[in-house]
């Protein structure tokens, strides 16, 4: 491993990420403009959401006017826009605050939720992979496999519903739901936290799980690999010393895609668990017609993909030594 | 319960022209409440929506959180009749002129005196588009609301309404204090006071020491929170995570009866699902298809197989059974497939396909689809169910086919309900019938302080409804809650679950 090869390695990675930066923004403001433009074909807006079925003409006519919507669309999205580039999300129309507070108290928990899964489901799904991966057709890689298939395909409703009958129903160890408030201890969130967490673990562990097998054993086939392994390398070196190196981007980027899934799509876990996160308040932001709300959490799921998808892209080139000297 | 209150039960019914006389039993506490215990409740709706502004109160969380934190004019019990509460006592002569003298003594949670420029500003501000009230329609009567005094209020209406201190007990006319626009945390006389409010996530709320009704109210603390999820919710109960919840799926109510730690209350309310026929198109505004229609409801199938046995019969008009001015003379239509098939023929409309829109929007208006379309068939009737989504259903769908399902929440008064739904000119006549006789009643009633004669036009735009309108209400669904055998003081209120939404004020823990 020579310095130069690492300096411009480096450098690559800063140029590859000076340029997903500039199509980030670009990204970001398409998905903005197609989530606006669907939005606004959903049925009513959020004066006649507030008002209800008990509304009439006049007072739906009265809000509207006050939450601006009565104002042409592409007006209302460029000033949307406006706002958004000098770092202001707007107000909500329907929480009466700004979206920014709105968020602020929804984020953290989403972050949180997310980072104690991937805590637990990155180690679990890695030692999978590769333990199964090494020890293709035998006996535990077609117990993990058995595993890890019949995880991918059941549902995660299923897996929630079923965890909280038997631990907090029957055995009432855990709580059935996680409350976040601001002024609990650690220990009471880390007990309300856990079976969401055990929930989401088992579903992005199987997935991992077999991406990472996938990607070992596409590697294990290769000549270096028989190379190696003639040469007498122990298998545990061979797997993390040749084969991991370029295995790494497919494992990342599987990674990356679950670790993204895990803040937005956590959306059914949320709900049972009556998780207050980030995506549970992006259902809720739909549903009242909420469309600055609605924006700032789209953007958020949207940065958040691509900064996990730069990160992976960035530790390829990083990890693999051919990528680093090219 | 009731002995605390300064003034004589005679009085009061006298003065509200209130005809009902209650045994005294019925107000009977079975057991001595007392003060402490903290208890978590989850409502079914939780959003960025909820709010601490009872104008724009719309669910049942928001109901109850705003019974937590404010006290109304009036209120009602069990048998919804009105009260005094803030206010002392109330009078009218020609029920338009309206004079409510105020409760000395009350004071705001910010230690503020309550006087009669709160109940102005409170009032007054349903008329203000800007303040989004739920309850600007009704608020329209309010001709003038007047301070004739630090402790007098005078409302004048636009004509005469003898149900005023019903209306007013509803949790969007409740007091705030003058010149409160901002509702980041509640500022009331309510029996609790607001110690956290986080939109869409939970509301904590301590015990008021300085209420004004004596001894109330027993909880120390009541957290409140929202599981949109019925599963979810019974599930929270179960494992104790949560001591009270409502809307339980009459499903569940097998799970929770077996733990023998909970128990569940039913709330036999006016709450129904109706089947929508437009007048004003074809070939639903035929009386034929109408009596048809309404000859194909399986009553008993639709309370047996839907509700498992939690809802009430009904007979096609909106006023339930338990109801004071509600008529027992009217024939109770039956499935009765030979009438109908009479009826369908006779308003020819043969084998053309009809749709029929029904979502879980309006409770158990899918499955009501599905019966209807089943009897439909056997009588040569093509019906179609169109299964639309919840999101939406209100502004897109309700009212706007031949064939719809509405759902209605039960209302304090009949005058409320037959002015919302069935009045020719109002926005939700939703089958778009129109009757002058029926309106002309309405007006009389509703002027009318003689219980007896009230009752009598009650009962016949009752019959007016049951045979000439273009919907059917097959049943009035029962409202159920759970809640941990711990908590004491639990009754029924028709209104709604959570005793109307006032357990905070009424209910103690024994644990």
């Amino acid at each position: 491993m020579t310095g130069g090869s690492t300096a411009s390695g480096l450098k690559m990675a800063l140029i590859l990420a000076g340029k997903r930066f500039a199509s980030s923004l670009l990204t970001l403001f398409l998905v903005s403009l197609v989530v606006f433009t669907i939005a606004q074909l959903l049925p009513g807006d959020a004066a006649e959401e507030t008002l209800g079925q008990s509304a009439t003409t006049q007072q739906i006519a009265a809000l509207r006017h006050e939450m601006g919507l009565d104002r042409p669309a592409h007006e209302r999205y460029l000033s949307w826009l406006g706002g958004m580039i000098m770092g202001d999300p707007g107000q909500s129309l329907v929480a009466n605050m700004p979206v920014s507070e709105v968020i602020s108290s929804r984020l953290p928990n989403s972050l949180l939720l997310a980072a104690l899964t991937a805590l637990v489901a990155v180690p679990v799904a890695l030692s999978i992979g590769i333990g199964s991966a090494m020890n293709r057709g035998g006996r535990i890689d077609r117990a993990l496999n058995i595993f890890t298939l019949s995880m991918v395909a059941v549902p995660e409703f299923l897996v929630a519903t079923l965890a909280v009958l038997v631990f907090s129903v029957k055995l009432r160890w855990l709580p059935s739901i996680a409350l976040a408030s601001d002024d609990m201890s650690w220990g009471e969130y880390l007990r309300g936290a856990a079976m969401p967490v055990l929930t989401l673990s088992i579903i992005v562990i199987a997935q991992m799980a077999r991406m990472t097998r996938a990607a070992v054993i596409d590697q294990m086939d290769r000549p270096y690999v028989e190379m190696a392994v003639l040469k007498g390398v122990a298998p545990i070196r061979v797997v993390l010393r040749h084969i991991m190196p370029n295995a790494i981007a497919p494992i990342v980027n599987a990674m990356a895609l679950s670790l993204s899934y895990l803040l937005g799509g956590a959306v059914i876990v949320e709900t049972i668990f009556n998780y207050p996160g980030l995506a549970s308040l992006m259902v809720n932001a739909v549903t009242s017609r909420d469309m600055p709300l609605l924006q700032a959490c789209a953007m958020i799921f949207c940065a958040a993909y691509l900064i996990l998808m730069l990160i992976a892209d960035v530790t390829a080139i990083l990890a693999n030594p051919r990528l680093r000297a090219q | 319960m009731i002995d605390d209150l300064p003034f004589s039960r005679r009085e009061l019914l006298g003065t509200l022209g209130a005809g009902l006389l209650l045994p005294e039993s019925a107000f009977a506490a079975p057991a001595r409440p007392r003060v402490g215990g903290r208890i978590r409740v989850a409502g079914m709706s939780s959003s960025t929506a909820d709010t601490l502004d009872p104008a724009k109160g719309a669910l049942s969380n928001d109901y109850v959180r705003h019974f937590m934190f404010y006290n109304g004019l009036t209120e009602l019990d069990r048998h919804l009749i009105a009260r005094p509460a803030l206010a002392e006592r109330i009078e009218s002569r020609d029920q338009t002129t309206w004079h409510f003298r105020l409760r000395r003594g009350v004071t705001f949670h910010d230690g503020a005196a309550f006087t009669s420029r709160d109940v102005v500003w409170s009032l007054l501000r349903h008329k203000i588009p800007a303040t989004g009230s739920k309850l600007a329609t009704i608020a329209e009567q309010f001709a003038e609301v007047t301070a004739s005094g630090p402790y007098d209020v005078t409302i004048r209406l636009i004509g005469p309404n003898a149900d005023l201190p019903a209306i007013l007990a509803q949790s969007h006319f409740m007091i705030v204090r003058a010149g409160q626009k901002d509702f980041r945390t509640a500022n009331g006389t309510g029996p609790y006071l607001c110690a956290r409010f986080r939109p869409g996530v939970r509301t904590l709320a301590r015990r008021n020491p300085n209420y004004w009704k004596p001894g109330k109210p027993y909880l120390e603390e009541i957290e409140l929170i929202g599981i949109p999820d019925e599963v979810s919710r019974v599930n929270a109960l179960l494992s104790g995570d949560v001591q009270l919840i409502n809307a339980i799926n009459p499903r569940s109510t097998k799970r929770v009866l077996a733990s023998p730690r909970h128990g569940l209350l039913e709330t036999k309310s006016g709450l129904y699902t109706n089947l929508i026929m437009r007048q004003d198109q074809l070939p639903t505004g035929n009386a034929d298809f109408v009596a048809a229609m309404k000859y194909l409801i399986d009553r008993p199938l639709i309370r047996r197989a839907l509700f498992r046995d939690y809802a009430t019969i009904a007979n096609d008009h909106p006023i339930p059974p338990f109801h004071p001015y509600y008529r027992n003379d009217l024939p109770q239509t039956h499935l009765d497939l030979d009438k109908a098939k009479w009826h369908l023929r006779r308003a020819g409309i043969g084998r053309a396909r009809l749709p029929v829109y029904a979502s879980t929007a309006a409770e158990g208006s899918v499955d009501m689809a599905s019966v209807l379309q089943e009897y439909g068939s056997r009588v040569g009737l093509n019906l179609a169910v169109n299964r639309v989504p919840a999101d939406g259903y209100w502004s897109t769908h309700w009212m706007r086919h031949p064939l719809s399902f509405g759902n209605n929440n039960p209302r304090p008064t009949a005058d409320l309900i037959f002015s919302l739904f069935y009045k020719s000119d109002a926005a939700w006549n939703e089958s778009g019938w129109k009757n002058a006789r029926f309106d002309r009643l309405l007006i009389e009633a509703r002027g009318e302080s003689d219980q007896s004669r009230r009752k009598q036009l009650y009962g016949e735009m009752q019959g007016l409804v049951h045979h000439h309108c273009g919907v059917g209400i097959p049943v009035f669904i029962s409202l159920i809650d759970g809640h941990d055998k711990r908590l004491k003081g639990l009754y029924p209120v028709p209104l709604g679950g959570f005793m109307g939404y006032q357990f905070a004020e009424h209910a103690w823990w024994e644990g």
